[in-house]
């Protein structure tokens, strides 16, 4: 499935065409034998780790997603779709997620495209590196420290303190819907900034002069050109960010407290708690079904649109 | 739009800046600066379970990163040398090792491991001639394993993308100069592809270092950073809690900085 493709390579084709027998062929058998070896040893290391940590522990989820919970907890060998018939139990994880995700990526984009385009075709050339550079560092930065920063400022002696100082007591930010959404949005901002960059740096300016010299107003060329051009950008950056929102922990549980339960919660709860592998196998599947959906939907509307194009995360 | 802009990096780093600012506090409470102080880098790195954890994550990432260093960057090279289906099979594999949520990887690989452990160690503790037999179980190793499949991911896509843009003219031209494929490897394409690879190893280092959720599911009995700052948070802020946040943050930029001088080396004119 995975080992070096014999047939499509192209050394090996012309290979084939030699007179079987002469020294020449030999020799170059030899060669092409040692080359495939080659190839074969580059990519062993990396094969093994996908299938061993990859695919087979994916293999494993699906097992135990139509099995059964042993009565200590754990697993026992069973085949029923019992588990995903008890995924409405966990509704109000699912609920919660299905409704933040969305919302949250969409919240992320509105703030996002103004930033990517500023970036993209009108910061100075001498300030868009740096600027691009402070919106890749907190990419990489713990998302764990990141949303601590937040839980300290909405927290009790943050924002809420500053507001009792000048009269307005008693509001209450953390633990909330919205301070979720809030986190969420400083979270993703830039995996949905870079993508959307990427697309609309790429853009062909003579096409936005020559609207302009059409006599489409600003607006129109906007919407015309401009944002039609980034939607690839867009899907990619929307589709990441719902994808990962899809299976948030953090977040939820830090700015959440325990009122906003994710997908998420439901796993850690049943994998490291209540220690119900199988139904937590059953949400994990659906949920990468869900994610497989959402990357087919994007691919298919930014494909529609305009050709599909390859962003580099950094 | 400049003013929006502006009010977005803001938005993006005040909060770090005002953790930043709050772990020199004098002062207990997060309220109000009463002065400027180190105090809590003291107390943190004096305390035990904190050191622990530190230099468990600096172990974990180094390992993890320096194999998928290697891994990542044989398996760019190894990539270039196949058809178009094996391409499309380890791309297709390499991007959902990026893509899939930390939840489902770390998840995954307790759920398989712990199958596995099942069935090992009883046939370990059959055939070992002594008494005690060697236990696998989760630990270090599953923490680095989990977090190598990122970050071999991760290398392979830098390395491959710098590698389908060397020149290969300079290639041809080495051949025919009757260098061997060895020292055309050595003397061409590895100080050609090495910013990506050290690039690479820095953000798998980071990715590794900062992660939570992974290790969070299949650490075991092992502590790192991040599972420890998350056990401290649960219990409350604290203004120790601020002087680690700092360092970690500290680190990360430092890290990516790093990572992107290297890869704006040499970077070729497109």
């Amino acid at each position: 499935m995975s080992g070096p493709d014999h047939k499509s390579d192209p050394g090996n084709a012309t290979g084939g065409q030699l007179p079987a027998g002469s020294e020449a062929a030999f020799s170059m058998r030899g060669t092409l034998l040692r080359k495939n070896l080659m190839t074969a040893l580059l990519l062993a290391p990396a094969t093994l780790w996908l299938v061993v940590f990859l695919v087979l522990p994916f293999v494993a989820i699906a097992i135990f997603s139509v099995g059964e919970r042993a009565p200590e907890g754990g697993y026992q060998a069973a085949f029923t779709l019992a588990q995903y018939a008890n995924l409405p139990a966990r509704a109000t994880a699912f609920w919660n997620t299905m409704v933040l995700a969305p919302v949250g990526a969409f919240a992320c984009l509105l703030v996002a495209y103004p930033v990517a385009y500023y970036l993209a075709l009108r910061a100075p050339e001498r300030w868009r590196l740096i600027l691009l550079a402070l919106v890749v560092i907190p990419f990489w930065t713990s998302l764990l420290m990141r949303t601590y920063a937040w839980m300290y400022v909405l927290g009790g002696r943050g924002i809420p303190a500053l507001l009792a100082y000048v009269g307005i007591e008693d509001v209450r930010l953390i633990n909330t819907p919205g301070a979720v959404l809030l986190g969420i949005v400083y979270g993703y901002l830039p995996l949905m900034i870079l993508p959307i960059y990427v697309s609309l740096e790429r853009l062909d300016r003579r096409l936005l002069e020559a609207s302009a010299d059409l006599g489409a107003t600003p607006l129109s060329t906007f919407f015309g050109v401009t944002l039609r051009l980034s939607l690839p950008g867009v899907m990619t950056g929307f589709s990441l960010v719902m994808i990962l929102l899809l299976g948030e922990y953090l977040i939820p549980t830090l700015l959440g407290g325990g009122k906003v339960f994710f997908i998420g919660n439901a796993l850690v709860d049943l994998f490291l708690q209540s220690r119900n592998w199988p139904f937590g196998s059953a949400i994990a599947i659906t949920l990468v079904l869900v994610s497989v959906v959402v990357l087919i939907a994007a691919n298919r509307i930014s494909a529609r649109l305009s050709g599909a194009r390859r962003v580099d995360l950094i | 739009m400049r003013a929006f802009v502006i009010a977005v990096f803001a938005f993006l780093y005040l909060p770090i800046a005002l953790v930043v600012l709050f772990s020199f506090n004098a002062g207990h409470h997060a309220s109000e600066f009463t002065g400027f102080s180190e105090q809590w880098y003291g107390k943190a790195l004096s305390n035990p379970f904190l050191v622990e954890a530190l230099k468990n994550s600096l172990f974990i990432a180094s390992t993890s990163a320096l194999l998928a260093a290697f891994c990542g960057t044989a398996a760019a090279l190894g990539l270039q040398r196949v058809g178009a289906r094996t391409r499309g099979v380890f791309d297709a594999l390499l991007g959902a090792a990026i893509v899939v949520p930390g939840v489902v990887i770390g998840i995954s690989t307790l759920v398989a491991l712990v199958q596995l452990f099942a069935v090992v160690n009883p046939f370990l503790a059959s055939v070992w001639p002594t008494d005690q037999p060697p236990r696998l179980a989760l630990g270090y190793g599953s923490i680095i394993a989990a977090h190598g499949l990122f970050s071999m991911a991760l290398v392979t896509m830098i390395v491959g993308t710098r590698l389908s843009s060397l020149d290969r003219n300079l290639i041809e031209a080495s051949s025919d100069l009757y260098a061997t494929p060895l020292t055309t490897f050595r003397s061409i394409v590895l100080p050609q592809i090495m910013p990506a690879v050290t690039a690479g190893f820095l953000l798998a280092f980071t990715f590794s270092f900062d992660d939570f959720i992974i290790a969070f599911f299949v650490a075991g009995a092992q502590t790192t950073l991040p599972i420890y700052v998350f056990a401290s948070i649960r219990r409350g802020v604290t203004p120790e809690i601020n002087a680690i946040a700092t360092m970690v943050l500290a680190a990360s930029v430092l890290l990516v900085l790093l990572a992107q001088w290297q890869l704006g080396r040499r970077k070729p004119s497109p």
